[in-house]
């Protein structure tokens, strides 16, 4: 027999590890050391209910145990066989005991559809996929028709995974219905947003869907060429997606007369240099014919006028890795999972200062609480969550009062926030947020084409203004110039990237507006983040004088006797923090 | 290689590599089969999966133990990496994080030669479109 005990950092604050040990201790006690082992395990995921204790092999599944129970669990369960009803846990719906994890709502937060065969198969063998029903998507189409494969597609309720949440079954019907000698499939992955990592584990993980997918979709809108756009620095990504369009073509499940249908289609891929900008549908196709990586005015959208001017399609990873499940399982399979209006399940890359950092996926509708305090296990170091920022530059911050908003793309938008491509960085109380909003448009200027002049010159002049506000130089008529700015960006950008790059000063002025006041009115950091506005004080009484301190200032700004108070010179102090570092007396503080 | 000629095809030759799997997983000789699965995205490579990976395939040889090795892609966890899978012959499969090499020497010494967990399991918790 095993017990489990959860040694998540949720648990282990809760005295997991006293846990182990007294467990031990009893099983000693009653001499069955040898026949029942007691192991310490990664984080179950139910961090709420920790510390968790699960026997095996009858998957009995204890909550909230405490060391004080160990003793009840081993004379109970393990030397007479009953379970300690107590401990299991309680269903909140029907109120019984659960004592299976199996059986646990819980473990149905996260349901993997797009990553099912992500950790599961070697994505350098095609044989793995096809005893997954891999390419069988492909044979269903054929024989019900493009129109019908088309009407699933709708019915699904699909929406672009990329983050624009255009509806896919619609995006594909209008490209059907241009004619054209050539028509084009496209893949974005030109994953780009800050801590996103979502679709390069899908390509690693699992090239062969999105493979599958694609000659789904060129069948359907009577595309014979396939392309993908994918940034130069996924080497691996771009490896196996090889190894696997390589194989494809050895099988004939990409050539000529696929499966017998009549049916060509080909595909090869493209790489982009790293640009932003680039993962606009129009910009990606300029970058593919060889122009400049620039937007243009839409319309003429890509289904009418795309690569080569020809009719395309362009759909995201994510969103491909979706299709040949919703053609196997059905549309309606698939729109009985999620919200209304948002249908099925989204990737989120989790990061920041979040326990269980990692690539999850949960279906729309989840709420973010679940996301970061059960599957996330929580904020790091035991802090106090502050906000979490999901639509990377084009997204906002959400704070703690969206915490119980169902995640789909209508509530986030209503929030102030996007659902992006699914980067959702954690933040905690350490977080400056004038100065994330620094951040995002820092990497807004930078990634800016610099073809329209609001996005080129007016993320700059909001880089500067913010750049003022975290140097203590900012007004209270900065604040209304922020977001006068803000808005006029967002009106008369032309493509996406600049008509939401003003969305994170947005929702930070909206949601932690207190904060830009203190920055202005009191110059001070509350968050204790913006160096300028920091300064390194002596404490004259708790200071003993033994120039540690001095000695270690790298431009001597510390001044004073042997064994009397020191004192900063702040016009000369850098702010490096080494004398708080040096200093054994806690006589230093920042302030 | 012959090419896949229609859906029928397809399915046949699913049912015969489903079947090889099978097999493999439940084993023709069940005491020597052993299954590692190392997750190689880019995330575990930075954290060392490729060494950990030669690791489980020299020293399986090594102490005869009869044992597939192959990659994978992210398992989503990302905060422990590395991570591997291990699965013994009728067991059901446990996933193992933070291995490195000389995690991986215990667990070919315990878990794998005799059946006894070790620290660090990973338990698994999601759900599969398999079970909807």
């Amino acid at each position: 027999m095993h017990m489990l005990v959860c040694g998540g950092t949720g648990c282990r604050a809760s005295a997991s590890d006293a846990i182990v040990e007294t467990l031990k201790s009893e099983l000693a006690a009653k001499g069955m050391e040898n026949e029942v082992q007691v192991i310490m395990t990664g984080c179950f995921g139910f961090c709420e209910k920790g510390p968790i204790v699960k026997v095996l092999p009858d998957n009995t599944f204890y909550t909230q145990v405490t060391p004080a129970d160990s003793a009840e669990i081993v004379a109970e369960h393990i030397v007479k066989g009953r379970k300690v009803n107590r401990l299991l846990y309680t269903d909140p719906e029907n109120k019984q005991h659960i004592s299976d994890s199996k059986h646990m709502g819980f473990y149905k937060k996260q349901l993997r559809i797009a990553l099912r065969n992500c950790g599961v198969i070697n994505p350098e063998n095609i044989d793995e996929y096809i005893a997954r029903d891999g390419y069988q998507a492909i044979g269903k189409v054929f024989e019900m028709g493009a129109q019908a494969a088309i009407e699933q597609m709708k019915k699904s309720g699909l929406r672009g995974r990329g983050g624009g949440g255009f509806p896919t079954g619609l995006k594909w019907e209008i490209a059907s219905k241009n004619h054209a000698d050539q028509k084009y499939v496209v893949c974005n992955a030109d994953e780009g947003d800050p801590g996103a990592f979502m679709d390069r584990s899908i390509l690693e993980g699992d090239p062969h869907s999105v493979i599958e997918a694609m000659t789904i979709n060129g069948f359907c809108i009577g595309a014979t060429k396939g392309l993908v756009y994918i940034r130069a620095e996924y080497p691996l990504a771009i490896k196996r997606l090889q190894i696997a369009i390589d194989q494809a073509r050895e099988y004939g499940l990409l050539g000529k007369d696929i499966l017998g249908s009549g049916f060509d289609f080909d595909m090869e891929l493209r790489y982009g240099a790293g640009a932003f900008v680039c993962g606009e549908e129009t910009a990606l196709i300029h970058s593919m014919e060889g122009e400049r990586g620039e937007p243009t005015v839409k319309p003429p959208f890509p289904a009418e006028s795309g690569y080569l001017g020809k009719p395309t399609n362009v759909n995201n990873v994510e969103t491909f890795a979706n299709i040949p499940v919703i053609i196997l399982k059905g549309a309606e399979w698939f729109s009985a999972i999620g919200s209304e209006k948002s249908k099925g399940t989204k990737v989120f890359a989790l990061a920041g200062k979040i326990n269980n950092v990692g690539l999850i996926e949960v279906p729309m509708g989840t709420t973010l609480r679940e996301v970061i305090y059960e599957i996330g296990g929580g904020i790091k170091n035991g802090k106090k969550f502050k906000a979490v920022q999901t639509g990377g530059p084009s997204g906002g911050c959400l704070t703690e009062k969206h915490l119980d908003t169902p995640i789909d793309y209508d509530n986030l938008l209503a929030a102030g926030s996007m659902m992006g491509s699914g980067g959702m960085i954690v933040m905690d109380e350490d977080d400056c947020m004038v100065s994330v909003a620094k951040f995002y448009l820092d990497f807004t200027v930078e990634e800016s084409c610099g073809k329209c002049s609001p996005c080129r010159i007016g993320n700059k002049r909001l880089f500067e203004l913010l750049e003022r506000i975290t140097k203590g130089e900012g007004t209270m008529e900065d604040l209304d110039r922020l977001r006068n700015l803000s808005e006029v960006i967002k009106d008369s950008s032309l493509c996406g990237l600049g008509q939401t790059s003003p969305n994170p000063v947005l929702s930070t002025l909206d949601n932690f507006y207190d904060e830009y006041i203190a920055h202005v009115t009191e110059r001070k950091c509350p968050a204790g983040q913006c160096k300028s506005l920091m300064q390194y004080v002596v404490d004259q009484e708790a200071c003993v004088g033994c120039t540690a301190c001095a000695r270690n200032c790298p431009v001597n700004a510390i001044a004073g006797d042997r064994k009397k108070p020191h004192v900063i010179d702040t016009s000369i102090c850098i702010k490096c923090g080494a004398c708080i570092e040096k200093c054994k007396f806690n006589a230093i503080s920042i302030q | 290689m012959a090419k896949v000629k229609s859906l029928a095809d397809l399915k046949k030759m699913k049912e015969q590599l489903q079947s090889k799997v099978d097999l493999r997983e439940k084993g023709e000789d069940p005491e020597s089969r052993v299954q590692v699965k190392v997750a190689m995205a880019t995330c575990g490579i930075a954290s060392g999966a490729k060494t950990v990976m030669d690791y489980f395939l020299e020293e399986l040889d090594k102490r005869s133990i009869d044992a597939v090795v192959t990659q994978t892609g992210c398992m989503g966890y990302c905060y422990a990496e590395p991570t591997i899978e291990v699965k013994l012959p009728g067991q059901e499969p446990v996933v193992i994080g933070y291995v490195d090499v000389k995690k991986a020497d215990e667990i070919i010494e315990k878990y794998i030669k005799n059946g006894e967990l070790v620290d660090g399991i990973i338990p698994m918790n999601y759900n599969t479109i398999d079970n909807q």
